[in-house]
């Protein structure tokens, strides 16, 4: 009896996010027209594929117990370099691994600094922070647009679906990136310790797990995950900016936190994320729905339903205890 | 020599001496840096600006050290900058008259009282609700640009009000008051934390906020205060910002400013585990960002690159500050082996 009160109170947080996917997907639709057409809805997807992919990365670093607030830097980053790279040239395969290995071993270094000089995550990442969005606009302070053939293809191929609906090759990424994401986390190792790292670093040390190398690991997963979510971008607006994902650390923590994955670390769902990330979409659907509500209003939502749902992780985690 | 190594050790030293070289830098490569002119009954020069446009830095670091100093962070004071501007500028620009000396009082006392709100807001979330201090102010973060967006309703304000445009921009007996209110900020909040028992108790909660809970210090209501003395000092901070513009911008007042304070603080020798702290380190501190900016201008370096350096700055003081560090560093040099060559500073990410 106890053992079930206990795993229900776990999943109350994503069974509240569930709850209010429903309730505000069920207002647009009753309330404006076309609302819950299936394109309306997988146009969220592809709206926010990079934001799913940057999130997923968040997702291990949170539940870790860490934080990392790089990772808005790091897509803007990565879109600029593929600009740039692309402009002069270079093949698309070969800009593609030149990004991603740029933003793993960011991650890797700051997962390195935080773990051998037992810094905190949140200085060292917004060092890192500092780092990248310093090094974007060294390399361009304006937007570069991409016409690489390659990317333009990706960006604009439709996969259809049954129905007359389509998605982007993009939401086919950040779905394969979920999937590996989640088998990564429940059914190896390395995700069981992402777990126990969370839940006490000691106690994991005591057990004789990898603690440190995990932790470095976890920040280079998170630095490879932002990368990829800037190709993603990329290929969605077929630009590099300096300024692009500005504050998007913030869309992607409150992402992970509306998906029911506790701060402190050691309990949440990488598919909790996923639903945090179609919270966030379906708000952003319902003030363009609506019309008259300007943009800023995304802004103060996302900061009320972060505000709920931590005060509702207080509540479960002080009772659970 | 014994004098020379306390001076040394003394723990403003190292961020004294690089404000000091960074001043003699731009000595060095423009000559007329030090000159402070007196022209039509005011101050002015390149040292001058530094203070003038370093005072919303200052007096948000001065918050933000308090707020450290309990082991804290607060990351909105960017928003609550934006937020008092943009509250004081509608206002007065919904004045009959906007340079009624009362009305742009008023204006100021409205949005000191909002910004004295959502520090409370801020205190309220950490010290009653006990959520982590980055999460809880990311909240206000967050929504703050929206609530300022929402005040200046998408557009940026412009006033007129020369009442209003003396908080950043008017002189008092030949110095800047920009200047003075940071002065002032300064002065009383240092004499408060170290003529009253204040200081230490802070610093007691800082270091081990639960032992002295137990010793019977009310470290709730005094977390929550820091917060509100932050929430304060960015709200005149704002003031001074919108005035010096004479507008207020609900996107880009006070972007970024987060981060400097923070490294301010950081650089001016406060722990950002908490505990011991001091208000002339960060002071210094705040001093060095701002000539770090001015410097990066007057060279005529591409401002592009200034975050640059800030990431490489906040590394080092960060490593410099790590025992861990410094202890690898210490073993290193005492065994006088030639060892690889450090090669962990040069984990520059």
């Amino acid at each position: 009896m106890t053992t079930l009160t206990v795993s229900r109170k776990r999943y109350l947080p994503i069974l509240a996010t569930l709850v209010m996917l429903v309730g505000a997907f069920g207002f647009g639709s009753a309330r404006y027209d076309g609302f819950a057409d299936s394109q309306v809805v997988l146009n969220l997807l592809i709206d926010n594929a990079f934001l799913l992919v940057v999130a997923a990365g968040m997702t291990f670093v949170i539940l870790s117990g860490g934080i990392d607030l790089s990772v808005g830097s790091v897509v803007a980053l990565s879109t600029l370099v593929s600009a740039k790279l692309l402009g002069h040239g270079w093949p698309a395969p070969v800009v593609i691994l030149v990004v991603l290995v740029i933003g793993a071993s960011l991650g890797l270094g700051m997962g390195a600094v935080i773990h051998f000089f037992e810094l905190q995550p949140f200085v060292v990442t917004l060092a890192g922070m500092f780092l990248a969005r310093g090094l974007c606009y060294t390399i361009s302070v304006e937007s570069i647009s991409i016409t690489n053939p390659f990317f333009t293809y990706v960006a604009q191929t439709p996969i259809s679906l049954p129905g007359g609906t389509h998605v982007s090759i993009g939401v086919v990424i950040a779905l394969v990136v979920v999937a590996v994401g989640v088998y990564v986390l429940h059914y190896t190792r390395f995700g069981r310790t992402v777990y126990a790292v969370g839940g006490s670093e000691q106690s994991a040390m005591l057990m004789g797990l990898p603690v440190g190398r995990t932790k470095i690991q976890i920040y280079a997963v998170s630095g490879f995950c932002s990368a990829l979510g800037g190709l993603l971008l990329a290929f969605y607006t077929l630009s590099g900016n300096p300024l692009h994902a500005i504050g998007m650390e913030l869309d992607a923590i409150a992402a992970v936190v509306i998906g029911g994955t506790v701060l402190t670390g050691g309990s949440g769902y990488l598919l909790g994320t996923v639903l945090g990330v179609t919270v966030l979409g379906v708000i952003q659907t319902l003030i363009t729905f609506d019309g008259t509500l300007s943009s800023w209003w995304t802004r103060i939502v996302i900061g009320a339903l972060l505000f709920l749902f931590i005060v509702l992780q207080r509540l479960v985690t002080r009772r659970t205890r | 020599m014994n004098t020379y190594a306390r001076l040394v050790k003394h723990r403003l030293f190292w961020p004294a001496a690089a404000l000091v070289l960074l001043l003699l830098g731009n000595f060095v490569a423009s000559p007329r840096f030090f000159a402070v002119q007196f022209r039509e009954g005011h101050l002015y020069g390149s040292l001058i600006d530094i203070l003038r446009f370093g005072a919303p830095l200052i007096l948000v670091a001065l918050g933000m050290t308090l707020v450290i100093a309990t082991g804290g962070i607060d990351l909105s004071v960017g928003s609550v900058v934006a937020i008092s501007g943009a509250v004081a500028c509608l206002w007065v620009s919904r004045l009959g008259d906007q340079n009624s000396l009362g009305g742009t009082l008023g204006a100021v006392g409205i949005a000191i009282a909002l910004s004295l709100l959502l520090g409370a807001c801020n205190g309220f979330l950490v010290s009653v609700l006990g959520v982590q201090p980055i999460v809880g102010t990311l909240i206000l973060m967050v929504a703050g640009r929206g609530l300022a967006q929402l005040i200046t309703d998408g557009q940026i304000i412009t006033i007129t009000g020369t009442h209003y445009r003396d908080i950043g921009g008017g002189f008092v007996a030949t110095v800047p008051l920009s200047i003075l209110i940071a002065l002032a900020a300064f002065g009383i909040s240092s004499l408060a934390v170290r003529k009253s028992a204040l200081g230490m108790l802070i610093e007691a909660v800082g270091g081990n906020p639960e032992a002295s809970r137990l010793a019977g210090v009310a470290s709730r209501r005094l977390i929550w205060l820091t917060y509100v003395f932050c929430g304060l000092c960015a709200g005149v901070a704002g003031l001074m910002i919108s005035s010096n513009v004479s507008s207020a911008d609900g996107n880009n007042a006070g972007l970024w400013i987060e981060l400097d304070a923070i490294l301010a603080v950081v650089i001016g020798g406060t722990r950002l585990t908490g505990g011991r702290f001091s208000f002339g380190g960060t002071v210094i501190g705040a001093l060095l960002i701002q000539t770090l900016s001015t410097t990066v201008y007057t060279l005529g370096i591409p401002p592009e690159t200034t975050l640059l350096f800030k990431a490489v700055v906040v590394l080092a003081v960060c490593l410099v500050q790590s025992p861990q560090f410094r202890r690898k560093f210490a073993r290193r040099s005492r065994r006088s082996v030639p060892v690889v060559k450090d090669e962990k500073v040069e984990v520059t990410l």
